[in-house]
């Protein structure tokens, strides 16, 4: 198998109570990636951990076998990009703006042509042209996430991660934004490694799942090997049903499992 | 900002569209684009261009009365002595009393102007000003200690300015010490920089105390905000400290924008958000002391030109640093030239009449702001 990010014993937080512990995991080129998992597995801060907005205290990020850990930012920032799951402006900037930002680890002191193009094909590709000279701020929540994966795309990163794009988006825009994503995994060929909380749409759209719990790696493979009535009840302490819908595991929760405690 | 742009660049309905479309040309956004980048660029010539033109009508201006083709005379005479005589006390007073004040007003407004844009960056907070980071609490403290205990860094003519100087830049340089330790997060910065605020001026009220009336006249003198200072030695000396600091600001341009969308992303596109934000402060605080320790705290310029700037240009710095400088030292010009020329020969202090011609102004510009959505 071809190696497109290898990420070597992540160790975060404190040893007495880490977030993340001794997490290794490998991702093909190409692929759409979701890290799943109940509040608090450290699925985020995973995310974070491998852009290194948080510092891990232990391990390394191998992409195309070159250690992206060792880098400075701005060389790392050509192999990673990243979505923020929201991002909120004190001050006004229009779309346009923000997308270039993006182009910040390739571009020169006074930016060029060039650069302007990318950001114009990027916003053609997204199909929100329209909205480049529009205030970020006055965007809707799915406008708003269209443009942070415009950033990213400019970047021009073959891995790019995401932080619950779809957490505050109603149901037509959560499937717009996964289309987008898909989109652009299998024409840029990049890979997408993504935090999710809604398993349906992580069992929709992945390549690959990998269910956390507690900072380990509980299950990861396809979606029918990860997405199983076990793995629910053992992860997230949910009796659920999992049935196979045009080929995708779908789950429908059904009660919580409580646990006898010792007192 | 939004409907500023759309009063300009209303969009054309969709035939205009598909027309462009046909013709091969740019997108309707594309174009709008193109004439917002005009307009950037347009609407920092103008403000040059005006700034220049009210310098030439300010030096005409002054208690003393000296006609404008005598002031114009009198500048012209020191290149072309030849050409132009003028009586030497004309000369003097235009050559060495009305045109370092006139510079240093334009060099103090526009380092605090700039100083203001990038502070509000950095700390993410349009509160932020150049004095944010207790530059003022500094400098007084070092001047109550160079009038009350007669201690001073430096002697002779910079007995009392030196002092400000040096504690001015201490100050700032605890502040960042401090939330760099702690991780230089806007925050720590910002509750650092009010806190030692804080104390420094605890320390100078005490010192007040303590002072005699001659003491405390000393302390009071300083720190009006006021250009009198200026001689052409100072304005030479900020002239380099400007050569130093403000390319340093302006190769940051690009940084700058990215700081303001928050520290992860910033760290995400590749830079580095503590280690820029401890850049700029430190180079800002150089700034920020030596205009401080010559002229008092103006804090009003350095809030409000960045704004003033955004709303018409927006948030890139590329030119937002240098249109905050210049509509800073606008502001500042103009406002010294009220005051010296209001009830003369009486000169208001240049901080005072700042304030009271440029608040309602601002305030004007925000209310208008308000209903077009400048403010977010």
């Amino acid at each position: 198998m071809m190696i497109k990010l290898q990420a070597k014993s992540i160790v975060f937080g404190y040893t007495s109570n880490p977030i993340l512990d001794d997490v290794n995991f490998e991702i093909a080129p190409s692929k759409l990636v979701t890290i799943v998992g109940p509040n608090g597995s450290g699925k985020s801060t995973l995310i974070k951990c491998i852009d290194r907005i948080a510092a891990p205290q232990g391990g390394s990020i191998l992409i195309d076998r070159k250690d992206v850990t060792k880098m400075s930012r701005m060389d790392m920032a050509r192999y990673l990009s990243y979505v923020p799951q929201s991002s909120v402006r004190i001050f006004p900037t229009n779309v346009f703006d923000t997308i270039l930002m993006g182009r910040r680890p390739h571009i020169g002191w006074l930016g060029s042509d060039k650069d302007e193009k990318k950001v114009w094909d990027v916003l053609r590709l997204l199909d929100i042209e329209r909205l480049a000279m529009s205030n970020f701020s006055e965007l809707s929540g799915g406008q708003q996430q269209k443009v942070l994966i415009a950033r990213a795309l400019v970047q021009e990163a073959e891995v790019m991660l995401l932080d619950e794009p779809t957490s505050n988006l109603d149901i037509w825009h959560q499937l717009d934004v996964m289309n987008i994503i898909r989109d652009v995994v299998k024409k840029k060929e990049i890979t997408a490694i993504m935090a999710l909380h809604d398993l349906n749409l992580a069992s929709y759209y992945s390549d690959r799942i990998i269910m956390m719990k507690k900072g380990k790696i509980m299950a990861a493979g396809d979606p029918h090997s990860v997405i199983t009535e076990e793995n629910i009840a053992s992860v997230y302490r949910v009796e659920a049903a999992v049935r196979s819908l045009s080929d995708r595991p779908m789950i429908m929760p059904l009660r919580q499992i409580r646990e006898a405690r010792a007192y | 900002m939004t409907s500023f742009r759309t009063l300009f660049f209303r969009s054309k309905p969709d035939a205009s569209l598909s027309r462009a479309r046909r013709a091969g040309k740019k997108s309707n956004p594309e174009m709008a684009h193109e004439r917002f980048k005009f307009i950037r660029i347009f609407f920092v010539l103008g403000i040059v261009g005006l700034l220049v033109l009210l310098t030439g009508i300010v030096i005409t201006l002054g208690p003393l009365n000296i006609s404008v083709a005598d002031s114009y005379s009198a500048l012209l005479a020191l290149f072309w002595p030849d050409h132009f005589s003028v009586d030497p006390l004309t000369s003097r007073v235009v050559w060495n009393i009305r045109f370092p004040r006139i510079l240093g007003g334009i060099m103090a407004g526009f380092g605090l102007g700039i100083c203001g844009s990038v502070m509000q960056a950095v700390l993410k907070n349009p509160l932020a000003s150049p004095f944010t980071l207790g530059i003022t609490a500094g400098a007084q403290f070092g001047i109550s200690i160079a009038a009350v205990i007669g201690f001073s860094i430096l002697g002779g003519p910079y007995f009392i300015i030196g002092n400000a100087f040096v504690c001015a830049l201490l100050c700032s340089l605890f502040i960042i010490g401090l939330a760099a330790i702690k991780g230089a997060s806007s925050e720590n910065l910002v509750l650092a920089g009010i806190a030692v605020n804080y104390f420094f001026t605890a320390i100078s009220q005490l010192l007040k105390y303590f002072a005699s009336d001659e003491q405390l006249r000393l302390m009071t003198n300083w720190g009006m905000g006021d250009l009198a200072a200026f001689s052409w030695t100072n304005s030479e000396l900020l002239l380099v400290i400007f050569v130093i600091c403000i390319p340093l600001l302006m190769t940051k341009c690009w940084d700058l924008n990215i700081m303001t969308a928050g520290d992860e992303t910033a760290k995400s596109i590749g830079v580095n958000a503590e280690r820029t934000r401890i850049f700029i402060m430190v180079v800002s605080s150089l700034l920020v002391a030596t205009i401080v320790c010559f002229m008092g705290t103006i804090a009003f310029v350095g809030l409000v030109a960045p704004h003033m700037a955004r709303m018409v240009i927006g948030g890139d710095h590329r030119f937002l640093i240098p249109a905050s400088g210049v509509l800073g030292a606008l502001v500042l010009m103009s406002a010294d030239a009220v005051g010296m020329n209001l009830i003369a020969p009486t000169i208001i202090p240049t901080g005072i009449m700042t304030s009271i011609v440029g608040v309602p102004f601002f305030m004007y510009l925000m209310m208008k702001g308000k209903r077009k959505e400048f403010w977010t």
